[in-house]
């Protein structure tokens, strides 16, 4: 059985469907891309799988066990975790205080008033750990407003990684980022995919085809095709809709 | 607060220390000066009140207009404790914070899920409720003419009494008072929770993503500082000796998110103290040349959200960050000990 699954997720704004009936299946220790045009309902997709909205019919279940409709918070104790693709950071913390925050051994000392972050070595040594792995050694103590474009990306992979996920989605990793930045991005990426179970929104479609196991492509609110990625740049579909533009 | 996150594991600061040889010599001073000692008492009073409400408005982002309520809450309750039960100083104090705590907890029920103009509205509306309730409600609260004689209530140390009916000696009660709870706000604002408190001001969406439930910690800040009210209002009518609607309005809860703004509470854990004082000198300085001291720093305070947002402790943090770089002809570092 799959890790994780969606059976026909459905979710409407008013009058306006996004998503009609979402079908998906996510493998543990795969990467799993989602791919289709804008608007295609791929952001509300991956905010109706993590919890911010709750579908209005379908079911998500995860590890064997229904989360559909659950808080974040809840959903993240269970090993999920995203990133976004507008970045959503802390801009007051410094980059290491961005991650502190969301390690599992500081989250469960929240409501401590007596606990002295600033002396726990343990939780700036993982902090600083996850910081190393998503290239942002040296730069723990800086603001997060100073951090360049590229390096909040990083962060923004860095935070959702710092709770220790189990299944990370991964909201447009490369929007914005130049090619240098893209490059270093997927090798970041190839390193995760080694320890995690990932799902992936990728707007470049090089970037996606050369990371994924399997890819899905969401259209009209749909999955309209599914497969590995030398399925997909064979699927009519894909041809079609002129999505691949890798011919 | 604003660029550094270093959060100190010290007890006592130099901040604290300072604050406690001010507010400690205060009495002994203060007439030279040419004010008075019931306005030291009152103005503990409303710090208190302020360090309470900031952990709201300041530290977490949410802004209360309704709070004023809650200092009238506790102030009602210290007197019907003393009056109902047993006029004894700790008990109507911790029945003043209990009851007020017990009305933020329900109130925040209502509140905690809500976030920017929704909260905010909601803070107006539960602040007129309980306005409108204390004015109607006259067999308990005696209306507009409000609950009289409350008395000072000696301070009782197992067989020591000490007189607390002058000014003198209950600005030492409030002193004390102060003395501790500042300590233990500095220590929450700078625990784990303190930390999470101000992502939650950044970033609640975030926070939520990994992996806490943000809504139980607006309520607990919420309640949190209602009782923190509660326990300023139970000064507060011993203060006046009488618990009186007025500081429930509308115009009471607008005053207390000036001062807060006005010292920089956004940015500093000092701000609402620095607010406070200088409200009520400006009152009582200004006030002695003219009627319409309000209006003076009402423009006062329009002139600080236009120029410098992050108010009086914003401009203390500049000049100290200036003069350190000066010192060091190298700019200030972005981490830095919060003052």
């Amino acid at each position: 059985m799959a890790l994780f699954e969606a059976r026909g997720l459905h979710k409407r704004f008013g009058a306006q469907v996004v998503l009609e009936e979402i079908n998906l299946a996510f493998e543990a220790g795969q990467l799993s891309g989602i791919m289709g045009p804008n608007g295609a309902g791929k952001t509300t997709c991956f905010n109706v799988l993590t919890g911010r909205y709750k579908p209005d019919r379908g079911s998500v279940r995860f590890d064997g066990a229904d989360i559909t409709g659950m808080a974040p918070h809840r959903i993240v104790a269970r090993g999920i975790s995203r990133s976004f693709q507008i970045m959503n950071l802390f801009d007051e913390y410094s980059a290491l205080d961005n991650v502190v925050i969301a390690l599992p051994q500081v989250r469960a000392r929240g409501f401590s008033v007596t606990h002295a972050l600033d002396a726990d070595t343990d939780a700036r040594d993982r902090a600083e750990a996850v910081l190393d792995r998503v290239g942002l050694k040296g730069r723990e103590r800086v603001n997060v407003r100073s951090l360049s474009y590229g390096e909040r990306r990083a962060l923004e992979i860095g935070v959702a990684l710092a709770t220790e996920p189990r299944l990370l989605f991964v909201d447009e990793p490369t929007a914005g980022l130049g090619t240098g930045a893209t490059a270093r991005l997927a090798e970041l990426i190839r390193e995760l995919k080694r320890h995690t179970t990932i799902v992936m929104i990728e707007h470049d479609m090089r970037f996606l085809f050369s990371l994924a196991d399997r890819i899905s492509v969401i259209h009209w609110g749909q999955v309209i095709a599914e497969g590995t990625p030398e399925e997909l740049r064979e699927n009519p579909w894909v041809r079609r809709s002129n999505l691949g533009g890798l011919a | 607060m604003e660029d550094d996150t270093k959060q100190t594991t010290a007890w006592l600061t130099a901040p604290i220390l300072l604050s406690y040889a001010l507010f400690g010599t205060l009495p002994f001073w203060i007439e030279a000066v040419g004010l008075y000692h019931y306005l030291g008492a009152e103005i503990l009073i409303w710090v208190i009140f302020a360090l309470g409400y900031n952990l709201l408005l300041g530290y977490t982002g949410l802004p209360s207009f309704g709070h004023g309520a809650f200092l009238g809450i506790g102030a009602y309750a210290f007197g019907l404790a003393q009056f109902e039960v047993w006029p004894n100083l700790w008990f109507c104090l911790a029945a003043a914070v209990v009851v007020t705590g017990l009305f933020g907890a329900a109130t925040a029920l209502f509140l905690s899920h809500r976030r920017g103009i929704y909260f905010a509205l909601m803070t107006i509306a539960f602040g007129q409720i309980y306005f409108f309730i204390a004015s109607k409600w006259t067999d308990v609260t005696h209306g507009e003419d409000g609950l009289l004689n409350i008395a000072r209530l000696p301070v009782t140390l197992g067989p020591v009494e000490l007189p607390t009916a002058g000014n003198v000696e209950f600005y030492y009660l409030c002193f004390a008072v102060y003395a501790v709870l500042v300590v233990v706000l500095w220590r929450l604002t700078n625990s784990p929770y303190g930390r999470v408190l101000r992502a939650i001001k950044q970033n609640e969406t975030r926070v939520a993503f990994v992996g806490y439930p943000v809504t139980l910690y607006k309520w607990s800040v919420f309640t949190l500082s209602c009782a923190v009210a509660g326990l300023a209002g139970g000064l507060f009518a011993m203060a006046q000796e009488g618990a009186y609607i007025n500081v429930m309005s509308l115009q009471w809860s607008g005053i207390i998110v000036l001062m807060v703004l006005i010292g920089g509470g956004f940015v500093s854990f000092w701000g609402p103290v620095l607010g406070v004082v200088l409200y009520f000198v400006a009152r009582d300085v200004l006030g002695a040349y003219t009627e319409t001291w309000l209006l003076w720093f009402g423009l006062m305070f329009m002139a600080l959200v236009m120029f410098k947002p992050q108010g009086l402790a914003g401009i203390w943090q500049d000049l100290v960050r200036r003069t350190a770089s000066r010192r060091r002809r190298l700019p200030a570092p972005a981490t830095e000990a919060e003052g």
